[in-house]
């Protein structure tokens, strides 16, 4: 006879963390299961960590959890083939409590935050893999795992099995996403000393930085480079939709080559020495990708519902959120004792009434507007620089006549309506 | 009813540790912490034996708290009980005083517990590489220590006997030997499989039985620790690295003359035998 828990949660990322965490402050008799050899092992991504979101769950989590630095400055880097633009914001508020975000490394930080759930008193086995739900009469009442033995059951089955959720498909939750819907990240954790980390990134001591790469760092396909600072080293990555990658013929590790190599990153990487690599698929299909996310006994929470609002570089908060709401929606549904699919579609419900359901909202058409027209990224980056460079450039030239040339670098009064037109439309999809 | 108790250690995962070329000492955050190996193979037999006679099977370690993480590891492979002794009076201790605090907790179980039937350790941790213990414990014990076990063939309580295959350089020998005893094994012995689900349950909940010098009745506390331990590390370095190498280019025939050149001209293998041919000549 199998054993029986009141919920499974597949999967030891944020928001199965979360999931299983809240439930266990509850009372609830949860199990989390995870792949990987413990949990983070296999969870990958850039770095930053909402510090909002993550309190709601452990409150003061950051004098203990192991995160990397406190980020005090957010620059944007709109990148020519030996040029940039850079926009950034820095600000002491955010280089004291309550802080704003923080650069993390998975691998250690879910490790902590999967302990605090089994110091709550969730149950965690790792080393396991949920091949399949199991189904009775149209209900989700157990898993199946690989192991021997490996059948369990539960009141709730919930689904944080991350971006190409295997489960949720299976259930018929969702199709296979298309290479538009996914993006691929790469990343390197690049080993420097603290003090020219600090030094290159213009730090006080235990602060950190954030820069984002747009343009040239991704050969102007649509997709991001990032460039963070942990403690003692430093993250650097890029990703781009798998559709970008497959029409542009560019292999993922090429691309990171080239922005380890570019003119205007190979500085602040020089000396590093190369720790890890790692890659993933980032969910970022948008709004219009979420599947189902409820059905009887079981819920879809984090990368798994394709919770990630990619114009913001946010999906762990929004997965700790989703896993919280999914606890809520859980404890409620057991004190109905009642888990049918209307029963646990208060989650989707709460959700969607959240700011994870609103952004997905308000940017549901960004990734595909800018994946159908890449010419903000293939054109008017360059053109930003050429401009700059123009206008910065003091060579005897009266400053009316840069204005002129940089005029007619836009092109003809077609080209000038076009451009003002996708700013309009750009406005439009991000607004 | 047949008691086996395997006697695990949890080391840093050698095949993946970074030295730190100043100090010559392992960099133990460099690499994760895990059952060593031999160990889990000793487990796995116990936890066979089991299988095949009946009994408990329990396990014991020495080591700081996070060792308990090791002791779960073997409740995943099957054993029932785990035993843990840690105390800052043991660090430091080199195979002699390892193998009388781990005497001192088996001797405690034996009489608290159930009797002992059979020790089995792993033929030697990947940390430290000597083997010693096993014996060690054995001798203290006044048991028959059994190395290099590669196969049990019986166990018998009733009549008190074991009969194993002990690995030899070119095969093995059958010994008999009376109970209990101490097996040391290698990793030839068995293949852990696959640890089914309820196991995993049971080590995710379980919490080993953890005791402190002051546990152990009758121990001396001479005999413990850095106190306890006759072993001098004068000196650690790590081995250097082989360095370039030549790659030899042509046809088998071609790459054979040439590397006879090389060897011949650096007189490494084949000294007695030119001078034999060139005697001859």
């Amino acid at each position: 006879m199998p054993e029986k828990f009141d919920v499974i949660v597949v999967g030891a990322g944020p928001a199965g963390i979360a999931c299983a965490y809240e439930l266990a402050k509850h009372g609830v008799n949860v199990l989390l299961i995870e792949r990987g050899e413990y949990p983070g092992s296999k969870n990958v991504m850039g770095g930053v960590l909402y510090r909002k979101m993550m309190e709601e769950i452990v409150p003061d989590f950051h004098k203990e959890a192991p995160v990397e630095r406190p980020i005090v400055e957010q620059r944007f880097m709109m990148m020519d083939k030996t040029s940039a633009v850079t926009f950034s914001y820095k600000g002491m508020e955010w280089a004291q409590e309550p802080y704003n975000n923080f650069t993390v490394l998975r691998a250690k930080f879910d490790q902590w935050f999967a302990q605090k759930a089994v110091e709550r008193g969730a149950l965690l086995v790792c080393e396991t893999v949920v091949l399949e739900c199991v189904v009775e009469d149209g209900r989700v009442v157990g898993v199946k795992t690989d192991r021997p033995d490996g059948e369990l059951r539960a009141d709730v089955v919930v689904l944080a099995d991350g971006v190409n959720s295997l489960l949720a498909k299976s259930l018929g939750f969702h199709k296979e996403f298309r290479p538009d819907e996914v993006a691929l990240a790469t990343m390197e954790i690049l080993k420097l000393d603290k003090k020219i980390i600090e030094d290159r990134f213009n730090l006080e001591e235990g602060q950190g930085c954030t820069i984002e790469l747009f343009g040239d760092a991704t050969k102007g396909i649509l997709g991001t480079g990032f460039l963070y600072t942990n403690k003692d080293t430093l993250s650097i990555g890029v990703g781009t939709l798998l559709s970008g990658l497959i029409k542009h013929k560019i292999k993922p590790y090429e691309l990171m080559e080239y922005v380890k190599k570019h003119p205007m990153i190979r500085p602040y990487i020089q000396g590093g020495e190369p720790q890890e690599y790692l890659a993933h698929l980032i969910p970022e299909g948008g709004y219009k990708s979420i599947p189902k996310v409820a059905g009887a006994g079981v819920i879809v929470v984090g990368d798994a519902a394709q919770l990630v609002n990619a114009i913001h570089r946010e999906g762990s908060n929004m997965a700790m959120t989703s896993g919280r709401l999914a606890a809520e929606a859980i404890i409620a549904a057991k004190e109905r004792d009642d888990y049918s699919e209307a029963s646990l579609d208060a989650y989707r419900q709460s959700l969607m009434a959240s700011f994870v359901g609103q952004d997905m909202k308000k940017y549901k058409d960004a990734t595909h507007h800018f994946d159908k027209f890449p010419q903000y990224f293939e054109q008017y980056i360059p053109m930003m620089n050429r401009a700059a460079s123009q206008m910065l450039t003091v060579d005897g030239t009266p400053k009316r006549e840069k204005q002129r040339k940089i005029w007619r670098d836009m092109g003809s009064f077609g080209q000038k309506v076009k451009i003002a037109r996708d700013f309009y439309r750009a406005w439009r999809v991000m607004k | 009813m047949l008691h086996i108790v395997a006697c695990i250690k949890q080391v840093p995962d050698t095949k993946i540790i970074k030295m730190n070329p100043k100090t010559n000492t392992m960099d133990r955050s460099s690499a994760p912490a895990i059952l060593n190996p031999y160990d889990s193979h000793a487990v796995e037999e116990a936890v066979r034996l089991r299988a095949r006679y009946g009994g408990v099977v329990s396990v014991l370690t020495m080591g700081p708290p996070p060792a308990v993480k090791a002791i779960k590891k073997c409740i995943e492979i099957g054993a029932d009980e785990g035993y843990m002794i840690t105390d800052r009076a043991f660090a430091g201790a080199d195979t002699l005083a390892t193998s009388y605090a781990l005497t001192k907790a088996l001797e405690k179980i034996a009489a608290e517990v159930r009797p002992i039937d059979l020790i089995i350790c792993g033929k030697m941790t990947i940390d430290g590489d000597t083997g010693q213990v096993g014996p060690g414990i054995a001798r203290r014990l006044d048991m028959p220590p059994l190395t290099s076990v590669n196969k049990v063939v019986e166990v018998n309580r009733e009549e008190c006997f074991a009969i194993v295959h002990r690995k030899l350089e070119d095969g093995y020998e059958v010994v008999r030997s009376t109970l209990p005893c101490l097996f040391s094994v290698e990793k030839e012995i068995n293949e852990a499989p696959y640890s089914p689900l309820p196991n995993m349950l049971k080590a995710a909940r379980y919490q080993p039985k953890i005791w402190s010098v002051d546990d152990l009745p009758g121990i001396d506390r001479t005999q413990l620790g850095l106190k306890g331990s006759p072993t001098i590390v004068s000196s650690v370095w790590a081995p250097q690295k082989p360095q370039g190498g030549k790659l030899l280019d042509g046809d088998p025939n071609k790459q054979a003359e040439q590397l006879l050149e090389v060897l011949l001209a650096r007189r490494e293998l084949f000294a007695a035998v030119t001078e034999t041919a060139t005697g001859g000549a």
